[in-house]
């Protein structure tokens, strides 16, 4: 009886929300706008959240007899994983041989959320800080590359590793304030870092071109060899003696972002193993230990926001270079969203997750495009789907860094989210 | 034997509330110090003054080591770091996820990093890295024959039984090279046989064991029976005042110790003629 009554629960606040914003619609009439009723499609979701709820709760029940134990389950996705990462990884770098332009403009979309995916994972997954603001290191990247591009003629691969610097210097500059908070409210504080620095982009018009952003940015070259459409001298085609063409360019930046992409990865697996890392990972577990061990837990914060920071910075300067116009408006609350959902459904710390969770949100996304404004619905369901059942991500928990004997999988179960 | 630490009319009031009121003591090298006294009589407080995670109202804390350093001033993570004090927790902190071999590991984080640069490098092979790491899993793997867990190393904390994760803290915190290390209630929760396991760690980390230099030891114990058998000296608290000091034959012959802690309901945990 109980599932009945929870599930008539369900379907009476369904019934309270979807009563008005599904059941009453406006069409324009004759004169003016004439108000619609449709109790049918009403019923028709409030039925679909009661048999919904009702198949829930019922395959709960069903589940601890049925499946096997979460750590087994993990323990096979980590075998998976051994296979899953290297053809990932083969797919990734024959992509350009049998992809047209339009795959390889959706894997450079994809790549690039990798990359923060992988970025983000360091300061969510290893040091356990909630951070909601990413973007801002987005966005540093992106105008510190166009603005040292525009105004010093400088390259690509010049400005690159100076964006990651500037981002890098912003994580300090934002971890400063907020070593003192723990989870919501660090939270909260780096959700407000994020806006503070896409509003300042907005309203400094001198330097950033407020509102109409900046355009015209430098594309990257290789070796100094330019990638434009016209070919001529001192062109990547003209060097080959190839045609000139625009996707050339297309994969070469496809090249360029699962370089740095593949970057990001390896240097986030190495710090794992490292001393750093693992104080990033204790720090997680717990704060006041690392404490009575010596670790300079300041220290140790402001390295995981810079090091995530750098990469986020990284990723902006790709996309500025990409884009070769950028304005505030790429860099809202809803990107930071985005990436932390790629790090959380991925499962936290978990590189093969991210990567997963990174080609089902934006792939899929881009993929339903058709779907138009039921895509986001979809999506919304899926991502509650997965986190029903499997709460700690896709790929959840983590391999040892160091081990006496064999490296064996530890549980999600047994870890500690981070509070901040 | 010299005073290692030297506590001075150490006073820490909460608001209103004086939690510790004008203490002194001293805890010698190369001794057990035990810490005791009823529950709220200040003890973690003393503590937690020592180790930097609570800044004393008044009073000095004073290490003799080196060139001496006065812990009332110093910020936590370098009281473990530079004056080589560390401890344990009354509740447990292990880090559960990680394994027990990390654990140790972690705790030799500023031997394996002594700074940010040095880390960066070692991203890159550079600093020499990877023989640091050698040593600092040799000096793990000492101390998980000392306790034991040699064969569940690679198992997380959080999976181990109580009595081994309460083995596993005092290793973690032995593992900073530590000259007086802290430990709060390291007996709760063990059965018998456990305690006397227990008393038998301490009594080997107090002279060294083998490859390993000795190191002095203070504690807080409501188990009686460990704290008669292993210290060499015992402080008595109650309501934030010392109310007796000396060897454990002193203190247990002491009345004011007997009417406040000892005598009621614990008769069979102290030496018979205490009662007299």
């Amino acid at each position: 009886m109980k599932p009945l009554r929870d599930a008539g629960l369900s379907a009476l606040v369904a019934l309270g929300l979807f009563g008005v914003m599904i059941g009453l619609k406006t069409d324009a009439g004759p004169h003016s706008l004439v108000l619609r009723a449709r109790p049918w499609a009403v019923a028709a979701a409030v039925a679909a959240v009661f048999f919904g709820r009702l198949a829930m709760l019922y395959w709960r029940q069903w589940r601890p007899a049925g499946t096997p134990s979460p750590r087994h389950v993990a323990a096979t996705l980590s075998r998976i994983g051994r296979y899953a990462a290297p053809l990932l990884l083969a797919f990734a770098i024959t992509l350009p041989l049998y992809a047209g332009r339009y795959w390889l403009d959706l894997g450079v979309l994809v790549l690039t959320y990798v990359m923060l995916g992988w970025g983000l994972n360091i300061v969510v997954g290893l040091a356990g800080l909630l951070d909601l603001g990413y973007v801002a290191f987005y966005a540093v990247g992106a105008y510190s590359y166009a603005l040292l591009a525009q105004t010093f003629d400088l390259g690509f691969w010049t400005c690159l590793p100076l964006a990651g610097l500037l981002a890098a210097l912003w994580g300090v500059m934002l971890g400063f304030p907020v070593l003192r908070l723990r989870g919501d409210y660090l939270a909260i504080v780096t959700l407000a870092f994020g806006e503070i620095i896409r509003i300042v982009l907005l309203n400094w018009v001198s330097l950033t071109g407020g509102p109409n952003g900046l355009s015209g940015i430098p594309r990257p070259t290789l070796f100094g060899l330019k990638f434009n459409g016209g070919g001529g001298p001192g062109s990547f085609a003209d060097f080959f003696g190839l045609e000139p063409s625009i996707s050339q360019r297309v994969v070469y930046l496809y090249f360029v972002i699962l370089g740095l992409a593949l970057l990001t990865n390896w240097v986030s697996l190495r710090l794992r193993r490292l001393p750093l890392g693992r104080a990033w990972e204790a720090l997680r577990e717990d704060e006041v230990a690392c404490r009575s061990l010596g670790i300079n837990v300041t220290v140790t914060k402001l390295t995981a926001f810079a090091i995530g920071a750098a990469f986020g910075g990284f990723a902006g300067a790709f996309f500025a270079t990409r884009q070769a116009f950028i304005s505030p408006e790429s860099f809202t609350f809803i990107e930071s969203a985005v990436v932390l959902a790629i790090v959380v459904l991925g499962g936290l710390g978990s590189q093969l997750g991210t990567a997963l969770a990174a080609l089902v949100m934006i792939g899929g996304a881009e993929v339903f495009r058709d779907l138009q404004e039921y895509r986001m619905l979809i999506f919304g369901l899926a991502l509650v789907v997965v986190m029903v059942v499997r709460p700690r991500g896709l790929v959840s928990g983590r391999t040892p860094s160091v081990a006496l004997g064999g490296r064996r999988h530890i549980g999600a179960d047994m870890m500690s989210e981070g509070h901040g | 034997m010299a005073p290692l630490l030297a506590v001075r009319d150490l006073t820490m009031r909460f608001g209103g509330l004086t939690a510790v009121d004008a203490l002194s003591f001293e805890a010698r090298e190369g001794e057990i110090t035990a810490v005791i006294g009823p529950n709220g009589a200040g003890k973690t407080t003393v503590f937690n003054c020592i180790t930097g995670f609570y800044r004393p109202t008044s009073g000095s804390l004073a290490l003799a080591r080196g060139g001496g350093f006065a812990l009332e001033r110093m910020p936590g993570h370098l009281i473990a770091r530079r004056a080589r004090v560390a401890r344990t927790f009354q509740n447990i902190r292990l880090f559960a996820g990680m394994t027990v071999l990390e654990n140790l590991m972690v705790a030799q984080h500023n031997m394996l990093m002594p700074n940010v640069a040095r880390g960066l490098l070692a991203v890159f092979g550079l600093g020499g890295h990877a023989k640091l790491e050698r040593a600092a899993i040799e000096k793990a793997r000492l101390w998980l024959d000392a306790i034991g867990l040699t064969a569940r190393a690679d198992d997380p904390a959080g999976a181990l039984p109580y009595g081994a994760q309460r083995r596993l803290e005092i290793a973690r915190a032995m593992c900073t090279d530590p000259v007086l290390l802290c430990l709060d209630e390291p007996a709760a929760g063990l059965n018998p046989r456990e305690s006397d396991e227990l008393s038998n760690l301490l009594r080997q980390i107090r002279s060294g064991m083998a490859g390993l230099p000795g190191c002095s030891i203070l504690l807080i114990e409501h188990d009686m029976g460990v704290v008669m058998r292993i210290s060499d000296h015992i402080v008595v608290l109650d309501h934030g005042r010392k109310i007796s000091d000396g060897t454990p034959d002193q203190v247990s012959h002491d009345p004011k110790v007997i009417a406040a802690y000892l005598g009621e309901g614990d008769e069979d945990e102290i030496p018979a003629e205490a009662q007299a």
